[in-house]
């Protein structure tokens, strides 16, 4: 097995375009797994930690443009006010060790349904950016899971980076597992609410073949708040939303919970996050819309 | 010389780290810092490696095996299957029933097929893959209940499906007459899922060839001389060429009772001439041994209104999938102790072991005891439910004590403080309740913040369990400890040299301050365990601390008696009131005599000692009678757990315990005992299953099969009682196995509190609390 090991993004995607089949490393909390365990045999390996660029972040505009390559310690340490959701996922990914070394971009290149990053940046509309020698793409994140573990990429490109808007209204994020912490999503939420253009966005994570939104939950919920007041929401509105999340999913039953499970779980947990988000919202700070 | 007014005690405080004291572990800074050799570290110059191929069906005939092509591969050494084995082709602990490599047919998925030698690890794993076995895939025998019952079921192994059926019988619990005197009646059925011990070292040592014709094995394991007895006849060679050293062990709980890449690792390395290191992977391992038996029980107990028992049965059905492994003696705790610590007039039990094509069980921390523990618990709690009547107090009305006999008839003839447990973990203080936004961490669903107080709702249960300590049922069981005493450096030395595996529990600790505190000196060297010296029997049936530690004290007093022999003679006068203390030889009259390096000069005292406990009985297979067990222990919890009622997910806040001891021997090293043990009782209750379907394990990886973290275990509070048991050495009582029993039933009794629910099976799933 080669190991190639650029120091930047210029090498790297020579490097990647050379060796399509070379598979990439980030953290490795993925890759090392299924080479441990016998599951992939690529000639070559792709090492990124040796590029810069892919561990940096910066705002661009007005988004924030975050670096494929930077971990999820570092998410939540430094990103932690502006990126909420996606922080409070990444606090429940694997342990202290995997946060330290695990990526955003990791996950995306696994594109596991299960992947704890996804529901979030589904909720804040994030955009994948990958590049290749032929140039790079931004692909939206509804469009970059594909299937069960595949995703938008062509054979010789990276990711470089994500990219996605400062929160501009409360998030949460939710996951049942079955121990608690150290533990892959059984199904997991994200709720992000924009107040300033009057939606909602979601994330339902392990319930289908991919990560994907709820849009009729989305829709139904943007129509029924009330935006412009402090009301706390009914119970029959926040019911209402649950159902629609639940039905959103197309969840199988597996070693990790039955499908029912993973609906009713889901229905609780769109519930309770979007109590939490309302009362937030509630509380004040952010721009209402119009 | 010191005046000879003072008594020996006054010295006594000279020795630090004696028994009673905490020493720092030999082991433990190496374990911390990562520069401990486990097995899997093993090195060997020009070693081979060994792998496996395993069946992919967990039942089917082989119509043939051909290895031409993975023995054709550059880098290849040996392909072995069972043609090769040159002597005995099965091997097994209590029945010769597994074949070294299958024989004509598999009988679970993952059975050793084929093995293989190769000079890369990854070279053995590729010519493991090149064998092609012709399968004839047949349909498993999975129902345990069906292979024991069911006169149509298929046989697994030729004379039957039936492992051991063991009745006890007191009183007449089938006549009409003593039913109709209890006044409530509860039945229940409840399941015990397939537990694994889980240990992080997986199986792994090296083989080494010897001139002799034999072969030198290092390896993991929990009993070196059973591994010894089952390895020569199968490799062919006189147990003497079978010389085995204990490496490194990650972790035992039971797994490493079998035989398990032993036989493997031995035969290719005779074969090729050459070292052969085999270390399984963890998935690989998840199929490399034995695991829990899961069992099935159904429960009846009848007691008066006042909560007077009156009758009860019980019928355990007991999976030890393909082998038999140590399923005889599982049956045997399983029905003598199968209604628990109480006091039972008219009883019925009657535990079965079957033969079905699942993963083979066997060994596992608690034996029998914590299926049947959970069962009897449960319904204890069911009838003080019936009966309106506190559940502590239930058991406590209706627990054993000394004095009394168990279900098989035998006299309690040593403390049995049951009622005093309950009553000190019920008087224990409750946590603080849950405060309004507490951190996530401490609520059910933890960091993954499903809840911020939603659904929570709190419940407190109690459980209390009774475990044999030692080997019962009539076996001859030792150990043998050797000490050599002499000066070194100018210092009184000894070492201790015993075949006793440590695993982790601290018996390389205890050891040394049983020497300390028998020999009065401060130096002592722990020697490697291995075959030239006695069997020090297995590190389980939490026996080692009263059988090595007494066969290690034994020998002390042997080592002590020819000191005194020798004083006597150095000193010209006979003394009948010697004692060693603080490096010194202490006359009760007359003080100080002389110190012990004088005392030795250049002789080396070396004696060896077989410790043997009291002799016990086998139970009379038709009633269950007789004094099986050699002591018994007991531990009680109360569990408070928080949960999440709609989502179904649990947070267990507290854990309190009170156990015997009988003598508190190393207080850090018995807390970790009572720590880790609730922590097993806890994963089995909440989430610690190998999932099963058609005989195929869905969930070997740790990735699904889930054990606690440290957020899931919750801090503990402990209070540990002495009442010296006058049969033991120092009084103790075994401590290993008894916390793994209680805190099971006490975590699930406080779900049903907080859930209403009734849970009759573990590990409870959030679906069987949601209902969806
Ligand atoms: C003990 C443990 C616990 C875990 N717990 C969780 C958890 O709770 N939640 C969760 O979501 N995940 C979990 N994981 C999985 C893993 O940590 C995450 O998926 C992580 O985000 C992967 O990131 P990484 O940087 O380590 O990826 P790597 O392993 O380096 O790579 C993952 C995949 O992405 C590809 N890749 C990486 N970088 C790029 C790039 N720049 N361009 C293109 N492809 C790329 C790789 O080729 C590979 O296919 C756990 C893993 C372990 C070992």
């Amino acid at each position: 097995m080669d190991f190639l090991r650029p120091a930047t993004l210029t090498d790297a995607l020579a490097a990647k375009a050379e060796h399509p089949d070379a598979v990439p490393v980030a953290g490795g909390t993925d890759v090392l797994v299924e080479l441990n365990f016998d599951r992939r045999r690529p000639p070559a390996l792709l090492d990124l930690t040796g590029v810069a660029e892919l561990a940096e972040w910066a705002p661009d505009g007005d988004v924030l443009r975050i670096g494929a390559g930077v971990p999820y310690s570092r998410i939540i340490g430094e990103l932690g006010s502006r990126l909420p959701g996606l922080a409070l996922a990444s606090r429940t990914v694997g342990s202290p060790q995997i946060r330290n070394r695990g990526t955003v971009g990791g996950n995306l290149g696994s594109a596991s349904p299960a992947g704890d990053a996804h529901p979030p940046l589904l909720a804040s509309d994030a955009v994948v950016e990958v590049a290749s020698i032929r140039g790079a793409r931004q692909i939206p994140i509804t469009e970059f899971f594909t299937g069960v573990k595949r995703n938008a990429l062509a054979p010789d490109e990276l990711i470089t980076a994500f990219r996605v808007a400062p929160a501009d209204g409360p998030q949460q994020f939710a996951k049942v597992g079955t121990r608690n912490a150290m533990v892959i999503a059984v199904c997991s939420f994200a709720i992000a609410l924009h107040p300033s253009r009057c939606a909602v966005g979601t994330g339902v994570g392990s319930a289908a073949p991919t990560p994907r939104r709820a849009p009729a939950a989305e829709e139904f919920l943007a129509g029924e708040l009330p935006w412009g007041s402090r009301r706390r929401l009914s119970d029959a509105v926040t019911r209402r939303f649950g159902e629609l999340v639940a039905s959103a999913a197309a969840p199988i039953d597996d070693v990790r919970g039955t499908a029912d499970y993973r609906r009713h779980a889901l229905s609780v947990m769109a519930r309770r996050t979007l109590t939490w988000v309302w009362q937030e919202h509630c509380e004040g700070g952010w721009p209402a819309c119009a | 010389m010191s005046s000879p007014t003072r008594s020996p005690q006054d010295f006594a405080t000279a020795i630090s780290g004696g028994v009673g004291s905490s020493p720092q572990r030999p082991d433990g800074a190496l374990k911390v810092t990562g520069e401990f050799a486990y097995s899997s570290d093993l090195w060997h110059e020009d070693m081979l490696w060994g792998a496996t191929l395993r069946s992919p069906h967990p039942r089917a005939r082989i119509l043939g095996v051909d290895i031409t092509e993975a023995l054709g591969m550059p880098g290849v050494y040996a392909v072995l299957t069972h043609e090769d084995v040159p002597g005995r082709k099965f091997y097994g602990l209590e029945i010769v029933d597994q074949p070294v490599l299958a024989i004509d047919q598999v009988r679970y998925q993952g059975e050793a097929v084929a093995v293989v030698a190769a000079d890369h690890p990854e070279t053995a794993r590729r010519a493991v893959a090149k064998i092609v076995v012709d399968y004839q895939v047949l349909q498993p025998v999975t129902d345990a209940w069906r292979a024991v019952f069911d006169p149509d079921c298929p046989a697994v192994h030729e004379a039957g499906n039936l492992v051991r059926h063991q009745p006890v019988r007191r009183g007449s619990a089938d006549d009409p007459a003593v039913r109709a005197r209890a006044d409530v009646v509860v039945t229940g059925e409840y399941e015990v899922g397939m537990q694994d011990q889980a240990f992080l070292g997986t199986e792994s040592g090296l083989a080494v060839p010897a001139e002799d014709g034999g072969v030198d094995l290092y390896v993991a394991t929990q009993w070196l001389h059973v591994d010894q007895r089952q390895l020569a006849p199968c490799l062919g060679l006189p147990p003497a060429q079978v010389r085995l050293t204990l490496a490194g062990v990650g972790g035992a709980f039971g797994a490493r009772e079998d035989l398990s890449m032993h036989v493997h690792a031995c035969l290719l390395a005779l074969r090729t001439g050459k070292p052969v290191k085999m270390v399984y992977s963890r998935e690989e391992s998840f199929f490399g041994h034995v695991h829990r038996h899961p069992a099935r029980l159904r429960y009846e107990h009848g007691a008066t209104r006042d909560g007077d028992l009156v009758y009860a049965t019980a019928e355990v059905v007991l999976d030890g999938g393909a082998y038999a492994s140590s399923t005889p003696a599982v049956v045997g705790v399983a029905s003598s102790l199968g209604l628990g610590p109480y006091r039972i007039p008219h009883l019925a039990i009657d535990a079965y072991g079957a033969y079905t094509n699942n993963p083979p069980c066997g060994a596992m921390r608690g034996f029998g005891a914590v299926q049947a523990c959970f069962a009897y618990e449960s319904q204890m709690d069911k009838l003080a439910a019936a009966l309106d009547m506190d559940p502590v107090d239930l058991r406590i009305r209706n627990a054993v004590s000394q004095g009394d006999v168990v279900a098989t008839g035998q006299p309690i003839d040593m403390p049995m403080p049951m009622a005093e447990i309950l009553r000190r973990v019920r008087a224990m203080p409750m946590p603080p309740d849950r405060e309004a936004g507490s951190d996530v961490r401490t609520l059910p669903g933890g960091v993954a913040n499903t809840t911020h107080g939603e659904g929570v709702v709190r419940g407190v249960g109690y459980g209390v369990g009774i475990k044999n300590i030692c080997f019962s049922g009539g076996f001859d069981d030792y150990s043998t400890a050797r000490v050599r005493l002499q000066v070194v450096g100018g210092e009184p030395s000894a070492v201790v040299h015993t075949a006793a595996a440590e695993v982790g529990q601290g018996l390389v600790t205890l050891k040394a301050q049983i020497a300390r505190t028998e020999l009065g000196i401060e130096k002592v060297t722990i020697q490697p365990a291995d075959t030239t010296v006695g069997s020090a029997g297995s590190s389980s049936a939490s026996r080692q601390s009263y059988m090595t530690g007494g066969a290690v004290k034994l020998a002390c007093e042997a080592v002590r008696e020819e000191l005194f022999r020798l004083a006597s003679r150095r000193l010209g006068r006979e003394h009948d009131d010697l004692s060693l203390v603080g490096g010194k030889v202490v006359s009760r009259r007359h003080g100080v005599l002389a110190a012990l390096v004088d005392v030795l000069g250049d002789e080396v005292i070396d004696q060896t000692r077989e410790f043997r406990h009291r002799a016990t009985e086998m139970l009379d297979p038709t009633r269950g009678q007789g004094s099986s067990h050699v002591q018994f222990a007991m531990c009680a919890h109360r569990a408070v757990v928080d949960v999440d009622v709609e989502l179904g997910l649990v947070k267990v806040v507290e854990l309190a315990a009170v156990q015997d001891v009988g003598k508190i021997l190393n207080p850090q090293a018995l807390e970790g005992q009572i720590h880790g043990g609730s922590a097993q009782g806890l994963g089995l209750a909440v989430m610690e299953e190998i999932q099963v379907a058609d005989g195929k394990i869905r969930n070997p990886s740790f990735t699904d099969y889930l054990i606690p973290t440290i957020l899931d275990m919750p801090p503990m509070r402990i209070e540990v009682l002495e009442h010296a048991d006058p049969h033991a050495p120092y009084g103790l009582r075994g401590a290993g196995e008894p916390p793994t029993l209680s805190s099971t039933p006490a975590i699930v009794a406080a779900i049903r509190a907080a859930t209403g629910l009734p849970l009759s099976r573990v590990p409870v799933r959030p679906e069987h609390i949601t209902g969806t």
